[in-house]
């Protein structure tokens, strides 16, 4: 999390506004570019539709080094459809990669959770892909700031 | 150590859905952070998870940097026959951890 | 969001800001957000269970000179520990000063079992005292202050009350009287230690109220007492007193 670390003048006392943006904007583009193509290398050309998929994770985070985080897919999780995969991305993270999971109907349902890093404030984004092939998605902005009272010292 | 915990029930009936939760105690390292002094620390993360039901792959889970510390990972499977339920993570640096929990289905 | 501004007027270094009622008492718990607050709630998904479990095989497992298990004294740990960590920081009457449960953990090894004590924050004995403190888990805070505690309990209050560090704060100031408003990203608590040894997800791992506290020690730029201090014990003591009542929940999950 070296990037929060850069921006921790003073351990208490800092201004309590939600921390942006604060990446050189060569690094967020780069970063804003990783998160396009890891969504693309899963979906290729397809039509992601919005729907059907819920990610839940708080709107304001206490702690970026672990977000509880679950993905509930709609579904009837038969043989003839099911939810065949689902990934989950953010798009300020160094990697936008989160978790990618691999389910069938001897799931029952589509439901995972886990406890996610999140670098700042941005979106988090679930894909489902279902056994017809088609792609639905559901996103949610989240506000990550910073703590106070930490271990490291400002060297 | 313990390295691994799963909880799911002894018990269900057949065709019932039961909620698996598990936990490994792993740093999950990104690769990211460096030192106070600048020198970067290495990735070391559970890149992998599969869990088989009586030998058949029922869940399997890709883990990137992006997963925190002690990883929790929860899914659902159908409880369809008595038998073993067996996990396993594998990671960078070799790795590997297993777990198993047999299943009374009724 | 509101922030603190915290005005740098000239007061005497020791201030007596008033301590909070005790009906208005609130654990850290609720200071947090529903969803790590499920964190905590749910055995079998709190990552502080892990160095339960750990601890658990501790408690059982032969040690030392005389090959003695906490076990072998101290039998099931859920009968036998049930109330003890409730009553930590307690005195000594062999060392004349009040020590924390680590302390009494380490004390057992080396004059019962013959074995080395545990280096403080060591998983060791950060899992044998999650372990023992888990079972005062629901348990009120019991401590009480008599004569031979009272100097160390003063100390304890002084250091609490005092500014100090480069941004010249004392404990009081932000959690005494400015709990609930935001420094920072984060919600301000009372600081009382209900859940320790706490999963921090700030260190993304587990960790004792003295490791908390020299967070809080370099977050005000003062230097921070070494792990074992009698200071930091005299200060855990003044605020395991003033958390009297509340019920214990280790381990807690915090951010």
């Amino acid at each position: 999390m070296t990037t929060r670390r850069e921006f921790l003048v003073l351990a208490c006392g800092a201004f309590a506004t939600p921390v942006e943006a604060q990446l050189d904007p060569n690094r967020a583009a780069l970063r804003q570019a990783a998160f396009q193509e890891a969504l693309r290398k899963v979906t290729g050309d397809a039509p992601v539709n919005r729907g059907r998929v819920k990610l839940d994770l708080p709107p304001l985070i206490d702690n970026g080094n672990a977000v509880p985080l679950s993905v509930a897919v709609e579904s009837p999780m038969t043989p003839a459809d099911h939810v065949k995969a689902i990934y989950v991305f953010t798009e300020k993270n160094p990697q936008p990669n989160i978790i990618g999971v691999h389910l069938g109907p001897r799931a029952g349902r589509a439901h995972i959770a886990t406890r996610a890093r999140i670098a700042d404030t941005g979106t988090v984004i679930a894909i489902a892909q279902m056994s017809d092939g088609s792609f639905w998605s559901d996103s949610v902005p989240v506000v990550v700031t910073l703590s106070a009272c930490l271990e490291e010292g400002l060297i | 150590m313990v390295r691994v915990v799963v909880n799911l029930p002894a018990a269900a009936k057949r065709g019932e859905i039961i909620e698996i939760k598990t936990l490994a105690a792993h740093p999950m390292e990104t690769g990211f952070r460096s030192t106070q002094l600048g020198e970067p620390i290495p990735r070391d993360i559970i890149s992998l998870f599969v869990c088989t039901y009586n030998g058949e792959e029922i869940f399997r889970a890709e883990l990137h940097p992006a997963i925190a510390a002690n990883p929790l990972i929860a899914f659902t499977t159908v409880a369809s026959e008595s038998g073993r339920i067996e996990f396993k993570w594998t990671g960078d640096n070799g790795y590997v951890a297993t777990q198993s929990a047999a299943i009374t289905v009724v | 969001m509101r922030v603190v501004f915290l005005a740098l007027v000239f007061f005497p270094t020791v201030l007596f800001a008033a301590e909070i009622p005790l009906a208005q008492r609130r654990s850290g718990y609720e200071f947090m957000g529903r969803e790590t607050r499920a964190m905590q709630d749910d055995d079998t998904t709190n990552p502080g269970m892990l160095w339960v479990l750990d601890g658990e095989a501790l408690w059982n497992r032969k040690d030392g000179a005389g090959g003695l298990a906490c076990a072998g004294c101290h039998g099931d740990a859920r009968t036998s520990m049930k109330g003890v960590a409730a009553r930590y920081p307690a005195f000594n009457s062999k060392l004349g000063r009040p020590i924390n449960l680590n302390q009494r953990i380490n004390a057992c090894r080396s004059e019962r079992q013959k074995a080395a004590p545990l280096a403080y924050e060591s998983r060791d004995l950060l899992a044998i005292t999650a372990y023992v403190t888990r079972q005062s888990r629901g348990v009120p805070i019991e401590i009480a202050i008599d004569e031979r505690t009272k100097p160390f309990f003063d100390a304890g209050r002084d250091t609490f009350n005092r500014r100090q560090g480069q941004l010249n704060l004392a404990c009081t100031q932000c959690h005494d009287d400015n709990w609930g408003k935001k420094l920072a990203g984060s919600t301000i608590s009372q600081a009382h230690p209900t859940g320790y040894p706490i999963y921090r997800l700030e260190w993304q791992g587990l960790g004792s109220l003295q490791r908390r506290l020299r967070n809080c020690f370099i977050g005000v730029r003062a230097e921070p007492y070494p792990y074992g201090a009698q200071e930091f014990v005299n200060l855990e003591l003044y605020l395991m007193w003033r958390a009297r009542g509340m019920v214990l929940e280790t381990p807690a999950v915090r951010p």
